[in-house]
């Protein structure tokens, strides 16, 4: 494994080469769902990527001295995922008390995320690439800035098809996935830049 | 593997569980903690005292005000709305498909997406402070056809019940037979608006209806029935010369109800009300509304048959009541209409009325 690759070059490459979509096609259910509509799709872009980067700050402390010391890595996977759902919990209420203009925009789509597999992935991949903390923290907010700007494409595109003439037997869901495969290939393009995994 | 790492792993899990449930709890306590918050209702005509933290309808509900909510807080009626003046915070995704640009103007909101978060001013509409609970004893009741019963209940001595013509109550039916639950049904009010102390209700059987079969099959003169209301937007509006009433079988009471407030309050409209049914037998109050017609020459009756038998001898108007209203009704101009019957019936009726030019601002209608 490579613990020694750049902070930077995580972050970058999180975006573009290994990007949470459409590299990895991971957090796929709500990339789908919440993409007909470019304002909606930004923000669950922006909780996913507030909600990424802190869920795996604290799963990394977590993992790091709570997991390890006592060599109970089979425990991984129940312990990250209570401390997303506790961590999106917390999160709700006090945006609903502090922010209350953001929480009234994500509202309803902060529950959702708390079973995206975005995170819980980003987690993971963090522990399998032995990252350290400032690693793992820029790989989650790249992580999260790649799926924001996968899912703000689609809506983008989703948008302008909504008054296309459309063969009906494309219209709806398929249509999504061809767009999100030729978004996919197109990013295939980065791949030469450098990568990470 | 050994006992010491189950201990491990339980204590270790335990505790990381019980970890994140002290952090909760206390950010739950810290985080949505309110404390008291004051609603002002109506310019000040109420100030209720309330613990935030929780929804608008909730909160309201507690305090015995009750707004009409049909799904119980999901945000999927629409129902639950009221003006929020101050305090509201902004439109919630949730409420964006119920309120229409002319309600955002007046700041209505769902009642049940308003979380209550600090002191909020209030319009709720006068009347639903008048929707309360009745527990009546029931007087009469008569069969009207082979299904329809007609019950006439008197509210508790000292209590009166203020309805506009043409609104309905929720009716309660009471575990029987096979049915354990309390469950409850609208019927539209039949009886005249002017009677504050008794309430009268058309009920017509239906299959396998909880409520309907309480009623034809459970209920007796002497019981006590429990009622809520009044309820409903189905009211006379007026701004015209000339009513075109409209019914199928039970539809019947909110325009019976609404025929003798016009009549009672001495207003100037013509009324043609067209009754459909299918036989002879589904006919009822025949002889009061034909004496309506000869004592009050500005309302005519029109019953229609659909399929009048032989031995009906009848002499009326025979086919569908659409086919009455097709012929005898010439243009939209001075009128409103008031429907009252099943979806079919109605949306036929409808469809006449809009190529006769009625808009939908002269159309109002109750669907059962």
């Amino acid at each position: 494994m490579a613990p020694n690759i750049s902070p930077l070059i995580i972050f970058i490459a999180s975006i573009f080469t290994s990007n949470m979509i459409l590299n990895n096609f991971l957090g796929m259910c709500s990339y789908l769902s919440v993409s007909t509509e470019y304002k909606t799709a930004t923000g669950l872009g922006m909780a996913v990527t507030l909600v990424l980067v802190l869920t795996t700050a604290i799963n990394w402390l977590v993992y790091t001295f709570i997991i390890v010391p006592p060599e109970l890595y089979y425990l991984q996977y129940i312990i990250f995922i209570m401390v997303i759902a506790a961590l999106v919990q917390i999160l709700e209420m006090g945006m609903d008390r502090y922010m209350p203009d953001l929480h009234a925009k994500l509202g309803i789509f902060l529950p959702l995320i708390t079973v995206n597999c975005a995170i819980l992935g980003v987690t993971l991949f963090m522990v399998i690439r032995h990252y350290n903390f400032i690693q793992s923290v820029l790989f989650s907010l790249g992580s999260g800035l790649g799926w924001w700007l996968a899912i703000n494409m689609l809506a983008a595109i989703r948008e302008k098809l909504a008054s296309a003439k459309l063969p009906p037997g494309v219209k709806g869901p398929a249509l999504s996935f061809i767009i999100t495969g030729i978004m996919a290939m197109a990013f295939i393009g980065f791949s030469g830049i450098f990568t990470i995994q | 593997m050994d006992f010491s790492t189950i201990l491990k792993t339980v204590g270790i899990l335990a505790a990381v569980s019980a970890g994140l449930s002290v952090i909760i709890s206390i950010a739950e306590s810290v985080l949505n903690n309110y404390g008291e918050c004051e609603l002002d209702v109506n310019n000040g005509k109420r100030l209720l005292k309330v613990k935030g933290g929780s929804s608008l309808l909730s909160l309201l509900a507690s305090e015995k005000i009750f707004i009409p909510s049909a799904c119980g807080g999901k945000a999927t009626c629409g129902l639950c709305k009221v003006a929020v003046l101050d305090g509201g915070g902004p439109l919630l995704l949730t409420e964006e498909p119920y309120i229409s640009q002319e309600e955002r103007a007046q700041h209505m909101r769902l009642s049940c997406q308003v979380k209550v978060k600090g002191n909020m001013k209030l319009l709720i509409p006068e009347d639903l402070f008048n929707i309360r609970e009745f527990v009546c004893e029931l007087v009469e009741m008569e069969d009207m056809t082979y299904d329809i019963k007609r019950l006439r209940m008197k509210l508790p001595p000292g209590q009166t019940i203020e309805f506009k013509a043409g609104q309905f109550v929720q009716f309660y039916s009471k575990p029987y037979g096979k049915v354990k639950e309390e469950a409850f049904r609208a019927y539209s009010i039949s009886s005249k608006a002017s009677e504050k102390d008794h309430i009268e209700l058309l009920i017509r059987l239906v299959p396998n209806g909880i409520v309907t079969n309480y009623v034809h099959t459970a209920l007796n003169v002497g019981d006590a029935v429990k009622m809520s209301g009044p309820y409903g937007d189905f009211y006379l509006r007026g701004n015209c010369e000339e009513l075109i009433m409209i019914a199928g079988g039970s539809g019947l009471a909110p325009i019976r109800s609404l025929v003798y407030d016009v009549i009672e309050k001495g207003l100037p409209h013509r009324m043609r009300f067209f009754f459909g049914a299918n036989t002879l037998r589904d006919l009822y109050y025949m002889d009061e509304f034909r004496q309506i017609e000869k004592d009050y020459p500005q309302f005519t009756f029109i019953p229609c048959l659909a399929f009048p038998k032989p031995e009906d001898n009848w002499d009326g108007v025979s086919g569908f009541v659409t086919v009455a209203l097709q012929e005898q009704v010439d243009s939209a101009q001075g009128k409103e209409a008031y429907l009252c019957g099943s979806p079919g019936m109605l949306d036929a009726c409808i469809k006449i009325l809009h190529d006769k030019g009625f808009d939908d601002q002269a159309i109002f209608f109750d669907k059962f």
